[in-house]
This record gives C-alpha cells, structure tokens and sequence, in this order.
C-alpha cells in the first residue's frame, strides 16, 4: 500500500486560496450594505497620496484596503481577480498620471491590462465599473480621497458581488431546471 | 525526450515486492470526448506498455464493464487509474469518487480532468440556458420540448438519469488527486513516460515526485520549447490567424500579431501547434507558478500591446474577438474566478449586456 496517496502537501496553488472572505455584511439581513474596496496604489504618487489625505485630514469611506504595488505596471491581473473571487465588490487601481511614472511609462502597462481586465470580467458577468483606474500624484490627496468616495459610491449601487454563490450547491435536478424557467 | 525530473527533496516511498501478477489499471471517462482514450490506445506508443505491465479492471471505452463490477472489487486494489473527463453530473461525481476509493494512485489525465477543459466553458452559462441551447437550440428538432427527466417511471420500473450539476467542476475539486498528466490530449510519448515511470514504481526500481505533482510535462512554457525567433515584441494590432495571408515561418507568431498562448502554456507537447504555423492555444494548461492562466496571459499580451492612449489600445483589443475563450479555452473552471456570474447565480445579472459566445 506504500503507493497510496499521502495527504497532498501545500502547493503554490494552496496560496491563491482567496485571503479575503465574503464582506461579513454582504446580504446579511437587516445590515445595510457596505461594499467592499480593494485598492492597489503606486508607492511614488497614490499611496502617498492617500498618507497626505491622512495626514492633511481628509476624510474617504473606511470601505477601501490599500495594498501598495511599486507601480501600476506591476499589477498582475491575477491580484484583480483573486480580489474578486475572495469577496472583494469592487477594485480601484491607481498610478501617476501619464508622462509622470517614476519607471517611465510602466504606468501605460497598468493601464493596458485594466483595459484588458475589464474585457474578461465582463465576460464573466462582472460589471466594468467594479474595476477602475485613478490617476493620482502625490500631491493629490484630495482628489484620491474623493475618488475613493465616488467608487465606494457607484460600486455600493451596483451591490454585492457574491462571486461564489452557487459553488456549493448540490447537483440539480433538470426536472427542478425546467420548473423554474 | 527528456527524463521527469524527480526533485532530490522527495520523501522516501517504500515501493512493494514485484507483483506476482501485472499491476490492475483502470481508465475512466466523466465529461470528455473520448480523445485521452484514443491517446491511451495509440497503438504505436502505449497501448503495448498497458498491455504488457497492466491487467485492465475496468476501462469503458474498450471493454465492457458495469459499475457494479467495479463497487465489487475491493478498495484500494486499482493500482493507478487514469481518469480524463470534468465532473458535469452526479454519475460523473459518483464515478470519481468511487474510483477514488478503489484506486491507489488517481490520476487526473488530461485538460478535462485536470483544468475543464472545453467543457469547462459551460461555466459561462446558467444551467437553464446549457439546457435550452442543447434541446430548444438552433438545429434541434424538439417539438414537444421534451427535457431529460431525473427520475422517469416506466412500465418495466423506475429509471433514472444523472443529475446536471450547476458548475463544471474539474477532478481535484471533487475528490483528492495524486497526480496531473496535462493537453488535450496529453501527447502519447508523454504518457508512455508517465506509465513507464508508474511501473519502475509499482516495482520498486523508481520513486515518484511528491503528490499534486504534474507528471508528463516540462517546467516551463511552450515559447521555451519553440524554435520560432523571439525579438522585442511591438503588437500594433492582433489578427485572427484566418485572416492571415503569410505567415513568417521563422518568427514568433504573437510578434507577428497572432494570438498565441505559449507564454503562459506548460512546455511537455514540443510546441506541436506553433511548429505548424498555428497558434499555442494553452492544451498544457498553465505553466509552473501561474496562479491563473488567464491572468498570466493578459498579463503578457497586454505588456506587449505597443500604444499608450486608450482609444488606441481599445482599438488594438478589439482583435481579440473572445477574450473568455482566447484566456480561458481550457482553464476555466480550475481559474480563480471559475465560472461567469451568471453561471454561479443561475441568471443572468441585471444591467449586464449578453454575453459573447455563451449561451444566453
């Protein structure tokens, strides 16, 4: 029997196992909504942006958790959708504003894989507008501060991404199918 | 050919004593074609390797066996099965589990088994919608709107039929798997390796890799097993290769415009498609390190898209006619996302305009 499977041991794709959960709010009744935001801001301008907004004392939605990427050209897609499918209802990707990259113009490479990124997701259902790019410099607390806010706003319209829903359901019958159709 | 590389960090496998008998194989298809079949059965590379090593236990597509046969054999006394096929319906679940129990080692054979496959693009549609394109769709001859039935009772009984499950569900999702053997399918010189490998095993003279391990297939991608010429890429517009008048037969086919997944494809089929002229379209599945294929060929694609201002770029994706099925032909259901939203909540989201290629 020594050919008998062991226990699978951890794998790199053990570590795409979603780290966010389903947003503990999220359909639960009698709690109003709140969405969700996950937030990948460039370490030169949007991310100190977001400090300066802090420190400045500009107030935006608690609904948004910053990750801070060198730049918007190393978003991989694979942040966007692992996001999506752990419970995140909406994304926002930030960077410099065109011409200002500090890597040049990796910022460009952000933006053609946000392009491409919505594409796929609304593919996949995902309305386009849970994913979306800011421009935003350093200097510019304010105006991430009220972009975050109009994000948390348009995404909370849209409501809840549930992604999983219907992962666990047990097989179903095609007589129930016809049924409810 | 290379050898599997078999890392020095493997835990020690006491193998047993040679077998007084041949080794018992098993082979299984759920949601497939028949296509990993046929690569087994490829007479000129592995059927005389099944042959002369295995006794065969059960195998549908060769020989006649009922399930009742295979529940009576007793657990754990299939020494390696070969299961190809996604887990569609609750025979497909029932068989997967079953032959896990039955099986020492289960191998998840093929693109179907192992990632969805084709199949897999079910999941972009809501499982009203798969019924209503196979038994209202075009071309369908259904005047009575006749539908499968779970449960029918006829004169000689009841009968019964699997149920649809609502997602595809590839192999590992279902039930614990020992092993991957990768493409659509999996090409027969790889998989000579793989049974040559299990029986230097069975026997004692070999260890196999570490369970969850693929088996059959390189470390990297298919653009490192192609011959064609690799420059600095500047896509200025993607082409469908039918659109293509010519072909350079020596530079790469995405430099030349024409979407080609071997950036983000597991090396194992030597770059069969590109050799020919045609473009990787991911059979091998994601390469070591890829979380998501999808994602890792965007990522590429995307990266080499020569434009900056966003009109352009939109212009330039636009030659992508499918994104799902370009990014996702045969990994869909083992992606992160898995399925589309309208697959996973039964409908269609309201505001959502139909989606291209799926059932609607």
């Amino acid at each position: 029997m020594s050919v008998t499977a062991a226990p699978r041991p951890a794998t790199a794709d053990d570590t795409a196992e979603p780290a966010v959960t389903t947003h503990p709010t999220a359909g639960a009744a009698g709690v109003a909504f709140e969405p969700l935001l996950i937030g990948f801001t460039c370490n030169w301008c949007s991310y100190r942006a977001a400090d300066l907004a802090g420190t400045a004392r500009i107030k935006y939605p608690p609904n948004v958790r910053l990750v801070r990427l060198m730049c918007a050209g190393r978003l991989d897609p694979t942040f966007v959708l692992k996001a999506f499918a752990g419970g995140a209802d909406g994304v926002m990707v930030t960077g410099c504003w065109p011409g200002d990259c500090h890597y040049r113009e990796q910022n460009f490479k952000g933006l053609r894989r946000f392009l491409l990124l919505r594409r796929v997701i609304a593919a996949l259902g995902i309305e386009p507008a849970r994913l979306q790019l800011v421009w935003a410099s350093a200097a510019e607390g304010d105006r991430l501060a009220h972009e975050i806010g109009r994000i948390v706003e348009e995404v909370r319209a849209l409501g809840p991404l549930k992604a999983d829903e219907r992962l666990a359901e047990p097989a179903t019958p095609v007589a129930a199918v016809e049924a409810a159709t | 050919m290379t050898a599997i590389p078999v890392p020095e960090t493997v835990p020690a496998r006491p193998m047993p004593a040679p077998a007084a008998t041949r080794h018992r194989f098993a082979m299984y298809w759920a949601a497939a074609c028949g296509g990993c079949d046929i690569a087994v059965l490829n007479v000129d590379g592995v059927l005389p390797l099944v042959d002369e090593h295995f006794e065969v236990v059960f195998w549908p597509a060769v020989m006649d066996a009922k399930y009742a046969d295979l529940e009576a054999v007793p657990d754990a006394s299939i020494d390696i099965t070969l299961f190809s096929g996604s887990i569609r319906n609750s025979e497909n679940e029932a068989l997967a589990r079953l032959l896990r129990r039955k099986s020492r080692l289960l191998v998840a054979f093929g693109s179907c088994a192992g990632e969805g496959c084709i199949p897999g693009l079910a999941n972009l549609s809501p499982t009203a919608a798969i019924l209503d394109a196979s038994y209202e769709g075009p071309g369908v001859d259904n005047p009575d709107h006749l539908l499968p039935q779970a449960v029918w009772q006829a004169p000689e009984g009841e009968l019964d039929l699997p149920l649809l499950s609502p997602l595809l569900r590839t192999l590992d999702q279902v039930v614990p798997v020992d092993y991957s053997v990768p493409g659509c399918p999996p090409e027969s010189a790889r998989i000579a390796e793989v049974l040559a490998l299990v029986v230097e095993a069975l026997e004692g003279r070999a260890e196999l890799p570490p369970v969850g391990s693929i088996l059959g297939a390189g470390h990297s991608t298919v653009c490192d097993e192609c011959p064609r010429t690799r420059g600095v890429k500047h896509i200025t517009s993607f082409r469908r290769i039918q659109d293509v008048v010519s072909i350079d037969p020596d530079l790469c086919l995405l430099e030349q415009g024409i979407p080609c997944n071997g950036p983000a494809t597991r090396d194992g089929c030597a770059a069969r498609c590109p050799l020919v002229g045609a473009p990787c379209i991911g059979c091998y599945g994601p390469a070591d390190g890829v979380v998501d294929y999808g994602a890792r060929l965007m990522s590429a694609f995307a990266s080499v898209v020569e434009a900056q201002e966003p009109a352009e770029i939109e212009r330039i994706l636009d030659g992508i006619a499918d994104p799902v099925g370009q990014f996702y032909r045969f990994s869909l259901a083992r992606s992160l996302l898995g399925a589309s939203r309208a697959a996973k909540i039964g409908s269609v989201p309201a505001g959502l305009p139909p989606m291209e290629g799926a059932a609607t």
